[in-house]
């Protein structure tokens, strides 16, 4: 009963918030950063995965983009951060429109395919255009600045940038619990049923996507707010790889789940970089894989799996057939 | 009586494989019209056909003097043409209430609204609880549909269909597979909801079909065979070699 109270709504969220302001007190406040910018990402992404049932391998793109876009606005206007931030997510969403309606078309691991081969595009593209990205240099020398206010120290930047991503979080639940969100879920266990009781799938799906590349970019430009420069590596394929993986850890079609895979990954990577460690690839990956082979549902699904014995409200939980078939079973 | 959905000259090829052929059509406003023929004869193709989900090769479909040939799926059902599948096609984790709420949002712009919060859905609760009880599913309102009985899922699909308010009710094989009880209260229900609506009726029980049925048309490998009322139709020579030998003989 205890148990069941504390995996309650109220009582998560108050946890999870008092982490959230006392993160930078525990670890080095710049870590503490990029794990709360990666958390809103991989949020991003299992709004795709876990409630459209879309994989996306692309999603640094977005990330990227955004992360470009704020970038440039702060160095060249010198317009307040979260301006220049709330500019790079528009970019990514704007990027979005015309790559989701040629990607929502296919699923599976087609949609994982195109969505992939875009994001190589925008790779190439930021690559080649050194006069604007700086290339393989990177673009330096990002500003922070919030009206005058001295926000060169780390810890303070955190408590800056801290409420864009709780928005975003609160954005990604509110959609999720929206009368679209159930739309959403709808097209992702049965797209014929849907079509047939009078749903545009793919239009729907083509919202979500931009939907989720806009958080994605929310996330990416205070990610490269927070760390003063942007390199090629936010554009590139890993950094879409290790979103997915993020969700996957943690639970997919959870919200949370992300939250938490997302402050795993980022502290086991900060960790073995600390120690010296060269493949941390390999480390995280073992881990990864040794996660996902004991929780089939990810950490954050197999705990609620066994904190509250059913699957989530309404069946959320759960990408597609198998969570499909899950739900079932324990009902029977 | 005036014709609301119609069909001329329909026709799809699976790789040049005719499953529909050169269909000519007409459903009569307020009629129970059946569609039989043997198993592959292209029933549910037509369905497919009719409902946006498949792309005829040739032909046009009207409803109301309404094209709808090359108009997706979405937008026929929100035209006026539901159907049920000949699978049960449904959303195991959600209850029944959910499923019938969802139907009705369809047609309206609230299913946009991702900013709102989803208790708004609650405006469709009584109007679900309706058409739950018209098709005897209210003291099912809450159970997953996963859990449901087959009969009870049938029940569902029709009651999905008819929140869509439509101008044409297209039901493949409502009772197919299902014991002698739940066809005689599938029977009763149809013959229940068809007031004041137009249903097409893909069924092998001929039964149904002469309880139900004002218009017979007879397909054979994608083709009309005989068309008209069931007392002619199962006299022609033609439909008992092709299709109603057994049926005939057995009542
Ligand atoms: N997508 C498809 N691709 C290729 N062939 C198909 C496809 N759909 C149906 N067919 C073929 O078209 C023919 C007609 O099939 P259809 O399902 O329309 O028959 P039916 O009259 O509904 O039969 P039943 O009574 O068994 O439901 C069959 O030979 C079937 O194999
Ligand atoms: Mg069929």
């Amino acid at each position: 009963m205890i148990i069941r109270l504390l995996a309650g709504r109220p009582i998560l969220l108050a946890v999870g918030l008092l982490a959230a302001l006392t993160l930078p007190w525990v670890i080095y406040p710049p870590v503490a950063m990029d794990m709360i910018c990666w958390a809103l990402f991989a949020v991003a992404v299992d709004l795709l995965l876990g409630f459209t049932g879309l994989l996306s391998f692309g999603h640094a793109a977005f990330w990227g983009t955004a992360a470009y876009v704020s970038g440039l606005i702060a160095v060249h206007s010198g317009l307040p951060f979260p301006v220049a931030v709330l500019a790079g997510a528009l970019a990514a969403a704007t990027l979005a429109v015309p790559i989701g309606w040629l990607s929502v078309r296919s699923t599976g691991i087609y949609f994982a395919m195109v969505t992939l081969a875009f994001a190589q595009l925008v790779y190439f593209v930021a690559n080649q255009w050194r006069g604007l990205t700086g290339g393989e240099n990177g673009l330096q020398g990002i500003p922070r600045d919030l009206f005058g206010v001295d926000l060169s120290d780390p810890f303070f930047f955190y408590y800056a940038g801290l409420p864009i991503i709780l928005a975003g979080l609160w954005c990604a639940w509110r959609v999720v619990r929206s009368p679209f969100g159930r739309v959403l879920v709808a097209v992702r266990d049965n797209p014929a049923r849907a079509r047939a009781l009078g749903y545009p799938v793919e239009k729907y799906k083509l919202l979500a996507f931009v939907l989720s590349a806009a958080l994605s970019g929310l996330a990416g430009g205070l990610f490269a707010i927070g760390h003063g420069f942007v390199s090629l590596q936010e554009v590139y394929w890993t950094t879409s790889g290790q979103a997915v993986m993020m969700v996957v850890l943690g639970g997919i079609g959870t919200l949370w789940g992300g939250v938490i895979g997302a402050g795993l990954i980022v502290e086991l990577n900060d960790y073995l970089a600390t120690a010296g460690f060269e493949e941390i690839g390999i480390v995280t990956g073992t881990v990864f894989a040794a996660t996902v082979l004991i929780f089939r549902r990810g950490i954050w699904g197999t705990a609620r799996h066994l904190l509250t014995g059913h699957s989530g409200r309404r069946g959320r939980a759960g990408a597609g057939r198998s969570a499909a078939a899950d739900g079932e079973a324990v009902r029977a | 009586m005036a014709t609301v959905l119609s069909a001329q000259g329909l026709s799809k090829e699976f790789r040049g494989f005719r499953a529909v052929d050169d269909v000519d059509l007409d459903v009569t406003e307020g009629s129970v019209h059946a569609l039989v023929g043997p198993n592959g004869a292209g029933k549910t193709t037509l369905f497919n056909l009719l409902t946006g989900f498949l792309a005829p090769t040739a032909g046009r479909i009207t409803l109301a003097r309404q094209e709808l040939a090359g108009r997706p799926p979405d937008q026929i059902a929100r035209l006026g043409v539901a159907r049920s599948f000949q699978i049960s096609s449904l959303f195991p984790q959600l209850t029944a209430r959910d499923h019938v709420e969802l139907a009705l949002q369809g047609g309206t712009g609230l299913g946009w609204r991702f900013w709102r919060s989803d208790r708004r859905m609650a405006r469709f609760r009584n109007r679900a609880l309706e058409l739950l009880d018209e098709v005897r599913l209210a003291n099912l309102a809450e159970t997953h549909a996963g859990a449901l009985s087959y009969g009870h899922k049938r029940a569902l699909e029709l009651a999905l269909a008819l929140a869509l308010d439509p101008k044409v009710l297209l039901l493949d094989e409502p009772t197919a597979g299902m014991g002698v009880e739940d066809v005689t209260a599938t029977v009763e229900l149809i013959g229940r909801v068809r007031a004041g609506r137009t249903v097409v009726l893909v069924e092998h029980n001929m039964k149904v079909v002469a309880t139900l049925a004002d218009t017979v048309t007879v397909m054979q490998s994608g083709r009309v065979l005989v068309e008209g009322p069931y007392a002619d139709i199962r006299r022609d020579p033609r439909v008992v070699t092709a299709y109603l030998g057994d049926a005939d003989a057995s009542d």
